[in-house]
């Protein structure tokens, strides 16, 4: 009886090309839409996860003035650190990697006819550690042009791409301000950062060599300390807080006019937002998969109503209520399981294609796959089976005459 | 009638549809004997009973009120199943719009209450090829409905009605939707299964001609049996 249903079914599903196609079609739509949907708001997650894991997550940035909500912005009325406050950090603090004293200018930056406006970073070699800098060619700066703060620079890829166009930079001059430097190094590309702000653009020089030719002073505006793998950034983050308030002379009682962040917190804040659109995403998903299955229920519905005529004759010539029933379930299922594994195929085409156009990571999520095609699958199967058994139980002579 | 046990006996049979005041009688009670290896035709006008009669005697619906016995056995005590079974193994329809399964080709038609009776394959062809041979259709045995005219609609109907040897067959205006030429092949194909096979036929027909070829007429009339009588045949 089973296979006798199983070949009558498959016949209806040869014979009614057409239907089988659009209920096919319902299933695909459904699953891939889906499939595609979670699979790229997963890429676009883990690629904004990935940028952020670049900006170093054991990295803290010691800034002056007070910390503010809102968009970052110095506090002009508090003190700036000096070269003596970097030594102090060196000296005192444990557990630490490297100390970046870190200022910046705006500058444009000129080679042959080309200019170019980037920022000036003045540092030193620790900048690179901590930033977790890699060099595509050329190297780091020298302990003597550090010193005598020389006319060195390093460049990130954008300011290359800008200047330089297809040539390599390593050895020749470009004039930043009313200065010109060698340029000693080039940086390995980054790409831009989930804020959308280019890391690669930008010029590394000495710091005495910013403070002395482009900023005219000793100030320090910010230092950015990489602690160890395994030391706890919120101790070290303690130990900084101390070490200032000493230094800078601050009262018990009064308020630090100095912050350290920390940005395993901002990470924390970025990863909360990524979270966000992933959920928004998943919203987007279970509202397609809905829609995806009342584009099924319908064409099930309407297909079913329409062979209710086809169920009375076969009643009226002998089939039993359980014969007709079992071959209309091995319909819905076979079409839905092939719609279902079409949808799959079809939505990791589309994530796949989407994400190499993108440049996106292919994340796989087999999850979503499995919850698709059941869901569209039993919709299938629940909307072929169930108008068909109300077919099935009427009178034969009811269901023949069904307009 | 005689005294041998008739092979379809409905007593007092009423059929009503609708509840309350939009109740209405199909049927009022009649009492009706057949006998194996009778061609009856039944007559009437339009919203006589003669249909829903016939609807009852196959099986397709079940009475209201009164008793119907087919070889002895209380149809009312039957289950869905088991009266499925009854139309699988004894009864053949035939109907006045056709009612042939669309895009499957002829064969198919006729094989389908043969795979219903879980006929082996082999056979199940066998069978099939015999009756489309028998109302002249095996050239076009691979055919669509829609690709046959009426006429060969309806005698691939009756190839299914007639391809598991039924002991009768129930024929609902079998000439409603075709031209006396083709009216005619058909009834002549019934008469011809009535008198080499000896099948009980059954037909449902408003058409003078048509009645003319069964033994026995009777005429519905406002849900009840108006006349019965038996006639000489065409």
């Amino acid at each position: 009886m089973l296979w006798n249903a199983f070949s009558l079914a498959l016949r209806e599903i040869r014979r009614n090309v057409l239907r089988s196609i659009l209920t096919i079609l319902g299933i695909v739509i459904g699953v891939a839409s889906v499939i595609a949907m979670v699979m790229l708001g997963d890429a676009t997650t883990a690629q904004v996860t990935n940028s952020i894991s670049k900006l170093g997550s054991n990295m803290l940035i010691l800034s002056p003035g007070q910390e503010k909500q809102g968009p970052q912005s110095q506090d002009q009325s508090a003190k700036l650190f000096d070269a003596d406050d970097v030594k102090a950090i060196q000296r005192e603090i444990n557990g630490i990697k490297a100390v970046a004293p870190l200022s910046s200018s705006s500058v444009t930056a000129v080679y042959g006819n080309e200019n170019y406006t980037t920022t000036a970073y003045g540092s030193n070699n620790d900048y690179f550690i901590a930033k977790e800098w890699e060099f595509v060619e050329g190297e780091k700066f020298s302990q003597s042009e550090l010193k005598a703060g020389k006319s060195v620079c390093i460049i990130g890829e954008t300011v290359r791409e800008e200047l330089f166009g297809s040539q390599s930079p390593l050895g020749t001059k470009i004039r930043i301000g009313s200065f010109s430097c060698k340029v000693k190094g080039l940086l390995k590309e980054k790409g831009s950062a989930s804020f959308g702000m280019d890391q690669d653009d930008l010029v590394v020089v000495p710091l005495k060599m910013l403070q002395r030719r482009l900023t005219g002073t000793q100030d320090i505006s910010s230092i950015t300390i990489s602690v160890k793998d395994g030391v706890a950034t919120d101790s070290v983050t303690e130990s900084l807080r101390l070490l200032f308030r000493d230094r800078r002379n601050i009262k018990d009682g009064e308020d630090d006019d100095f912050h350290v962040r920390d940005m395993k917190d901002i990470i924390e804040t970025l990863s909360s937002t990524t979270k966000m659109l992933t959920m928004l995403l998943g919203a987007v998903a279970a509202i397609s998969l809905v829609v995806g299955g009342i584009g099924i229920m319908n064409i099930m519905l309407v297909s079913v109503i329409e062979r209710t005529r086809e169920i009375g004759i076969r009643l009226a010539i002998g089939a039993f209520e359980r014969e007709v029933l079992l071959q209309f379930l091995v319909e819905s299922v076979v079409l839905a399981a092939l719609g279902g594994i079409i949808g799959i195929i079809l939505g990791l085409l589309i994530t796949v294609g989407v994400t190499n156009a993108f440049d996106l990571p292919f994340v796989l999520n087999e999850g979503i796959i499995v919850l698709a095609f059941l869901f569209s699958t039993l919709i299938g199967i629940v909307f072929g089976y169930f108008p068909a058994k109300k077919a099935a139980t009427m009178n034969p002579i009811d269901a023949l005459r069904h307009e | 009638m005689s005294s041998e046990q008739a092979l379809i006996s409905l007593k007092s049979i009423s059929k009503v549809y609708g509840e309350g005041a939009a109740k209405t009688y199909a049927l009022k009670g009649i009492d009706l004997e057949i006998h194996d290896g009778e061609f009856v035709a039944i007559m009437g006008a339009s919203g006589s009973g003669k249909s829903t009669a016939m609807n009852i005697i196959g099986c397709l619906d079940s009475q209201s009120e009164g008793t119907y016995f087919f070889k002895g056995i209380d149809v009312k005590e039957l289950n869905r199943n088991q009266k499925a079974l009854l139309r699988r193994n004894y009864f053949g329809f035939i109907f006045q719009g056709f009612n042939l399964l669309g895009r499957t080709s002829a064969l198919e038609n006729v094989e389908l209450p043969l795979i219903y009776r879980g006929v082996p394959e082999s056979e199940r062809l066998k069978s099939t090829k015999e009756a489309l041979i028998k109302v002249g259709l095996e050239e076009v045995a691979d055919h669509t409905p829609a690709e046959l005219s009426g006429g060969q609609q309806q005698r691939v109907a009756i190839a299914r009605a007639i391809a598991t040897n039924p002991i009768v067959i129930l024929a609902d205006e079998p000439t409603g939707n075709l031209d006396s030429v083709k009216s005619k092949e058909v009834m002549e194909l019934l008469k011809s299964f009535n008198e080499t096979q000896g099948i009980t036929i059954i037909m449902v027909t408003h058409e003078e001609d048509m009645a003319a070829y069964a033994d026995r007429i009777i005429v519905f009339k406002d849900g009840l049996i108006e006349n019965d009588k038996i006639s000489g045949g065409a």
